[in-house]
């Protein structure tokens, strides 16, 4: 086998489907890198290792009878773990879910085993996709592969770390606020946020369902495209799905167009790591320099952002964590007593801090003499933000920024301060906010090596000119 | 009103109706009755994690009839919005229900009032919303609650009156007309037994004359019309003692007992819920066009009121009669089917009315289970009118095609029983019997006149009761008087 660890998505369902690599001579491959590599990076949850097989064999089988195969046939494919899979664990990173085997599919994980792509495991997160660290996971947090002192990021910590560690080349993970974004910034690889509607979210357990996206990490353009066009597109069973005509995303991936590219003054304010800011200003000069078009915009309701973020997204969780009670599935303590205190008792021990912070802050914000001042008005707000989006992407075709203020950070470093932890979805969480597609490019690194993202916003269903300025400036780095 | 001593009360009903969909609300499971427990079940009805809601559509359908049934408005676009609390039988741990923007909003019930009179009661809103699962407690307080989620997630309409009744019997006169038109438009069984039906009752007292409302309670846990009327009744006697004896009323909660008839407070930490309400992400917003709304209403059968307007007006029949015919549609519908075969709609109506509706009731049948087709009806009735067969032989045969369901001339053909009424077969009978009394027609002839029925009773007995009484009248009166 040429070097697994160097072949892109693209290159390995090619070569599976010429017959000149065996899907289940590359899901061993990957499994055996889960178990050492993944192992030392505490990025896997579970293995699926004999389904995995089980599918490797089926797509071998598939091409050795010239049966047609789907466009990710065998590539090996890592899934964060509040996607639920067929029987597989389905942890949320979470004590509550301990034993919870789903008995169905997520409609993304099910396209994706159409497509041929071959799922080897669930990968690491920050319990309930609530963290931006990975350290509020029940199973421990999931190392960055860049240093092992410094966090993954988070939520989907331990999806971006097995593709920067190249364990597999395409990976998905969740975003509610940057969960995919922020982790992709700090191993360097490439992450995105899709249009919300886009994806469906039937079977990822909801964190904030208004804002939740489930979205790919790759190593490179072409891949994240790939991985997104087999999963896209409107699903019965998800009724904020949206029917939508897509491009050939990867076919039109190479393109001469110039685009006109907006610089928000407010996403290179206070709290910007000047490293990160040269790098950032270092890649709007290449493009300019290559004939794009590089202007100065406003969006002034950038620094409601995170509060608007803080309420809803924590008012919805307060709602979509109800459902675990100890009664039908995962944990339950107390069994033989009253059923307030079996409630109690099992939200107590099965829930960690930062869960249980944010249901206490939703249910305050929703509670009645409150629901005016803080829900309700963060709606309004945020349907403000989202038209000032709307109104920007008249003038603009992308808009460029950081994608986190700082690096990777050191573990402990902002546990113990949620909201400087809160701030690192500052640049990310707008995007959900407005349900437009976001993507996180790597770009250069600051003195100690340690990568820099570079985000692209785009407006409402273009996550072409996305796919296409981040290829463009791969290919002018 | 008099018998509440210079007070009256201010009633408003809150109904909550099971649409008979032939799925749940937001899953492909079956909504069912009588399953066994957890087996109509799916990821979605479960609330497995990651599983999410898609409206059924005649779910929406069911509500939009219900609401042009009563004259009400449906909204364009309403929204739903999560009712959120901690129960076993609510797996998600919220409702999904609509708040502040439901489907429906207005219209009125027009009922009858219980003196005679009809009344009006306008309606505030009619919101639709999902049912939960039951919980299954154990009957001497030991052991494990169980829970079946079979019904969770079925469609319900919550239908919401302002407070304008002023007495039980109101309450009772409005629910057993909500009743009959939710069965009307086929939307909801109407079953309270099998709780497809289900009504609080919020109440308040106030001196009579005075427009200020008083405090009101709410009456839960009444599990028939009457029950309702009972609750009511006692509620509104202990806040009208309550005020006489200088205390004040409480806005609380009370659940009925049927068994003890009384109403007791819940413990105030049941009632302190605070739901939470926000609009359910899952879902977008309904959006409901001008042509789906004309085409429903279109789709509706004719009311019952209007209904029995023309059965006074079409079939001349008595007010009384066209109410009892057009109680449910499905026997203003037989009514109807039989009077195609038949042209007397009095006698056809009386028929109904004392033969075939004692037969089901002792036999404990519903219409649609009877065996006796409005055509074979229309036949045996045209038969009786035309002297065929006498009434009291009609009974018989009826009974039969009830038991069998067999065709009047089949069984009117096994029993034997055609009626004589041609003279020349009678007569020689009739003046057999005479000759064979002479005694009696001496005496008759003498002036006791009541002897008449003793020479019809010779002849029906000769003739096995197969004579025509009319016939047999007539013969005997020419020979007796002649």
């Amino acid at each position: 086998m040429p070097d697994y660890k160097n072949l892109t998505a693209t290159q390995i369902t090619a070569m599976v489907t010429s017959g000149e690599l065996s899907a289940v001579d590359l899901a061993e491959k990957a499994l055996d890198l889960a178990r050492t590599e993944g192992k030392g990076l505490n990025a896997f949850i579970s293995l699926c290792e004999d389904k995995a097989l089980e599918q490797a064999r089926a797509v071998d089988t598939a091409i050795k009878q010239a049966q047609p195969v789907g466009p990710l046939a065998g590539v090996p494919v890592a899934l964060k773990d509040n996607i639920c899979y067929t029987g597989s664990l389905t942890s949320c990173g979470s004590h509550i879910l301990d034993g919870f085997v789903p008995p169905y599919d997520a409609t993304c994980a099910a396209r994706l085993v159409d497509a041929g792509a071959v799922i080897i495991g669930k990968t690491n997160m920050d319990e309930f996709a609530m963290g931006s660290s990975n350290e509020t996971s029940y199973y421990g947090p999931a190392k960055n592969p860049v240093g092992e002192n410094l966090v993954p990021g988070g939520s989907s910590g331990g999806s971006a770390a097995v593709v920067a560690q190249r364990i597999v080349p395409i990976s998905f993970g969740s975003e509610t606020g940057g969960s995919v974004r922020q982790p992709a910034a700090f191993c360097g690889v490439y992450g995105l946020k899709p249009t919300y509607g886009s994806i469906s979210r039937y079977g990822l357990v909801a964190f904030g369902s208004s804002l939740d996206q489930i979205g790919p990490l790759a190593r490179n353009a072409e891949d994240l495209a790939l991985a997104y066009q087999v999963t896209c597109g409107r699903d019965p069973n998800d009724s904020t799905s949206v029917a939508f005509d897509h491009p050939d995303y990867t076919g039109e991936i190479d393109t001469d167009r110039k685009f006109t590219i907006g610089v928000p003054k407010e996403y290179f304010a206070e709290g910007l790591d000047p490293e990160v800011e040269a790098a950032v200003r270092d890649a709007m000069a290449v493009l300019e320099k290559d004939g794009h078009k590089v202007t100065d915009i406003s969006l002034p309701l950038t620094d409601k952002a995170i509060a608007i973020y803080y309420i809803v997204a924590c008012a919805e969780a307060s709602s979509n964590l109800a459902r675990f009670d100890g009664v039908r599935y995962g944990l339950r303590e107390g069994r033989d007593k009253e059923l307030a205190q079996m409630y109690s008792e099992t939200r107590a021990a099965g829930f960690g801090d930062e869960v249980k912070r944010r249901i206490m802050l939703g249910t305050y914000v929703l509670s009645s003499g409150y629901y005016d001042a803080y829900y309700l008005k963060a709606s309004k707000v945020r349907e403000l933000l989202r038209r000032e989006f709307e109104r920007t992407f008249e003038e603009v075709d992308l808009i460029i920024s950081p994608a986190t203020p700082t690096p990777a950070f050191k573990f402990g470093e902002k546990l113990d301060d949620p909201l400087a932890m809160y701030l690192s979805d500052m640049y990310t969480a707008p995007a959900n906010l407005a349900g437009i597609p976001g993507i996180s490019t790597p770009y250069g690194r600051v003195g100690d090596g340690r990568p820099v993202g570079v985000q692209f916003l785009a407006g409402h269903f273009n996550e072409l000119s996305l796919f296409q300025i981040v290829r463009i400036l791969e290919r002018l780095a | 009103m008099a018998v509440y001593k210079g007070f009256e009360p201010v009633i408003g009903l809150e109904v909550h109706a099971q649409l008979f969909t032939e799925s749940k609300m937001f899953c492909g499971c079956k909504s069912e009755y009588g399953a066994e427990a957890n087996t109509l079940t799916c990821p979605v009805c479960l609330a497995l994690p990651g599983a999410l809601p898609v409206l059924n559509k005649k779910a929406v359908e069911f509500a939009m009839r219900m609401i042009a049934a009563v004259g009400g408005k449906v909204h364009r676009r309403s929204v739903f919005a999560r009712k959120n609390y901690f129960y076993p039988d609510l797996p998600k741990g919220y409702q999904i229900s609509q708040f502040d923007k439901p489907i429906g909003e207005g219209g009125a019930i027009e009922y009858h009032s219980g003196n005679g009179s009809r009344k009006r009661c306008r309606l505030t809103r009619i919101h639709l919303e999902e049912d939960a699962g039951k919980s299954l407690h154990p009957e001497h307080g030991e052991g494990f609650t169980r829970v079946d989620l079979n019904r969770c997630g079925t469609p319900l309409i919550e239908i919401v009156s302002e407070p304008e009744m002023e007495s039980p019997e109101e309450a009772y006169g409005y629910l057993t007309k909500l009743k009959q038109i939710l069965q009307y438009i086929e939307v909801c069984s109407g079953d309270m037994e099998k709780g497809h039906l289900r009504c609080d009752a919020n109440v308040s007292v106030r001196p009579v004359g005075s427009e200020k409302l008083g405090t009101r309670t709410e009456l839960k846990n009444m599990n028939s019309f009457k029950g309702v009327e009972r609750a009511l009744k006692f509620e509104i006697v202990r806040q009208i003692d309550l005020i006489k004896a200088g205390g004040k009323v409480e806005q609380m909660t009370l659940l009925w007992d049927e068994k003890k008839q009384v109403a007791e407070p819940m413990r105030s930490k049941e009632e302190s819920h605070d739901y939470r309400y926000f609009p359910e992400p899952d879902l977008v917003n309904l959006v409901i066009g001008d042509a789906w709304i004309e085409s429903v209403r279109l789709s509706l059968p004719e009311m019952p009121d209007v209904r029995a307007d023309r059965f006074v007006s079409q079939y001349d029949l008595r007010t009384y009669d066209a109410a009892v015919l057009t109680d449910s549609r499905a026997l203003a519908d037989y009514y109807e089917q039989v009077m195609t075969h038949f042209d007397d709609a009095r006698a056809a109506s009386n028929w109904i009315q004392t033969e075939l509706l004692a037969l089901l009731k002792d036999n404990k049948q519903e219409l649609h289970d009877c065996l006796v087709s409005p055509e074979m009806l229309g036949e045996l009735l045209s038969k009786v009118k035309s002297g065929d067969i006498s009434g009291k032989m009609a009974k018989t045969v009826f009974e039969a095609m009830f038991a069998t369901g067999k065709a009047p001339d089949v069984i009117i053909k096994e029993k034997g029983l055609v009626q004589v009424s041609d003279e020349s077969s009678l007569i020689p009978i009739i003046e057999k019997v005479i000759a064979a009394y002479p005694d009696n027609v001496a005496k008759y002839r003498g002036g006791k006149a009541k002897l008449f029925g003793f020479f019809v009773g010779q002849v029906m007995k000769e003739t096995d009761g197969q004579a025509n009484p009319q016939t047999v009248n007539k013969l005997l009166k020419e020979r007796l008087d002649g």
